[in-house]
């Protein structure tokens, strides 16, 4: 993986400076954008609603039991918005999107769909990368914000209902809101905007990189997939520390 | 691109020394032809002589390793070249876009270059669809051709370029005997309607006599011998002779 780091920082910054052809390649950003978006909410909804719940579900119980009921709102809120949701998200959505992105790819160099590009004088970077890039850094943090609310529903659900914690819908998000503050959820969603650029780039680069056949398409995948989760964890940790003040 | 010149005549090509290696093997070995303009000139050669990366070098695909492209005497190499000439390859596989259309693989160039506005873009491919005998096709998906119709739909995304120089890669391979005259047909009307310098590599030797002005045998990344059809037929080389006359040879009972 780390050998390809120089190729995947030059790709994004080649990505970088034909951003301002975004708007030609408008109608790709839309159809992107509805996949990478409209096609992975159900499994956002459900994915965050239960990380939400199962929070609450481990921190309640032992906060209600040292009187501190106050806090399980505020755990269950800081600990999603700035940490669950974008890495969760992140690694769902390298999984789903970046292994497409990468298949598509990776299948468009195997069938020298690329080279047919390259002789009409069509840069692949313009055409196929750019539209994916912008697409998934507009729409993950979208998501993010999307999970977040769902996950602190979740939390507050179960909270409610369940007999160990019995904390009221509404003192859920009324202690939620004492303790998280908007540049919380900004946190959050700027970590997932750096995660969008990571699979992005790691999954573009691995498709142009395919060689071989089918065999090689499903390396490529493999390696998408693996190599973005990798670098999302090591970046967060980098980005948690860096946005710590 | 855009500034390309409005000259629709063909250009020349000279291949001077070619050299390339693959992991240490030599695939090329010092490659020499010219072509002229407006010439069909077929570069003939088994499986693995060579043609296919000699072809990728042609269209700047590939680097050579030693030796030069020349066309019209001016380096390939040059980042002018593209601005100057127009060129266009059609892939052995078609290599159509499998997400668009065929309307829309044919009209990509002009599409995204913006070189004219949608309406005259669907015109244009209307009328390179038709010059293939593909008409009425435009609303299909790759998928749902057949190897010949890829094919010739390959030739019309060559045709919308307006190419001074079109290389065809093994154009009739995989194809029926009928579907392969109509794509050597399609070739010579080309040359004959836009003077189009055509280069073809294929290893189909009715293709290479039916339709060459010269041929060039490659074997093992070296030319044998290049000439007029009738030329090479009574080129006296024992690997050529053996590639001419190869046939299915019934064992007697």
């Amino acid at each position: 993986m780390f050998e390809n780091i120089g190729e995947i920082i030059l790709l994004f910054w080649r990505t970088l400076l034909a951003l301002p052809l975004a708007w030609r390649q408008r109608q790709k950003v839309f159809e992107q954008f509805f996949e990478i978006g409209n096609a992975s909410l159900l499994m956002v909804c459900v994915l965050s609603f239960f990380i939400g719940a199962v929070i609450a579900l481990q921190t309640g119980p032992v906060l209600v039991e040292r009187s501190l009921s106050s806090a399980v709102g505020g755990v269950v809120g800081i600990s999603i918005a700035k940490e669950l949701a974008p890495v969760m998200m992140a690694i769902l959505i390298a999984g789903r999107i970046g292994s497409a992105m990468a298949a598509e790819i990776g299948s468009m160099r195997v069938y020298q769909e690329i080279d047919a590009l390259r002789t009409m004088n069509i840069d692949p970077i313009h055409y196929l990368v750019l539209p994916r890039m912008v697409a998934i850094a507009a729409a993950l943090p979208m998501l993010v914000v999307f999970a977040i609310l769902v996950g602190w529903f979740g939390g507050a659900v179960v909270a409610d209902l369940n007999s160990h914690i019995s904390i009221p819908f509404q003192a859920f998000f009324s202690d939620l809101r004492t303790i998280v503050q908007l540049k919380d959820v900004a946190n959050g969603v700027f970590k997932s905007f750096c995660f969008a650029l990571i699979i992005g780039a790691v999954s573009c680069h691995q498709g142009l990189a395919t060689i071989g056949g089918p065999r090689g398409i499903g390396r490529s995948v493999t390696k998408a997939v693996v190599n973005s989760i990798v670098l999302i964890v090591i970046f967060d940790y980098v980005l948690t520390r860096l946005l710590l003040k | 691109m855009n500034d390309v010149t409005n000259n629709h005549s063909g250009v020349s090509l000279r291949v001077s020394d070619l050299r390339k290696s693959f992991n240490d093997e030599e695939v090329l070995r010092g490659i020499d032809f010219e072509v002229q303009p407006g010439e069909i000139f077929v570069i003939m050669g088994p499986s693995g002589s060579g043609k296919s990366v000699l072809l990728k070098h042609l269209i700047g695909l590939e680097t050579p390793d030693e030796g030069e492209i020349l066309i019209n005497g001016e380096s390939i190499q040059s980042p002018e070249i593209a601005a100057k000439y127009r060129m266009a390859l059609v892939f052995q596989s078609g290599a159509l876009l499998n997400s668009l259309t065929v309307g829309e693989n044919v009209g990509l160039y002009l599409t995204e270059h913006r070189l004219k506005p949608p309406e005259e873009i669907a015109r244009v491919v209307a009328e390179k669809l038709e010059a293939v005998g593909l008409k009425d096709t435009s609303d299909k998906m790759p998928n749902e051709l057949s190897g010949g119709m890829k094919k010739r739909v390959a030739i019309a995304r060559a045709l919308v370029i307006e190419p001074q120089l079109i290389l065809y890669d093994e154009p009739t391979s995989e194809l029926d005997p009928l579907s392969a005259a109509v794509i050597g047909r399609e070739i010579v009307k080309l040359k004959q309607r836009i003077h189009v310098t055509s280069l073809v590599v294929s290893h189909d030797r009715d293709l290479a006599f039916g339709i060459a002005d010269r041929i060039a045998v490659i074997n093992e990344g070296r030319i044998l011998t290049i000439g007029t059809p009738e030329e090479v037929k009574q080129f006296n080389d024992p690997a050529l002779q053996k590639f001419l006359h190869a046939d299915f040879q019934h064992e007697s009972p």
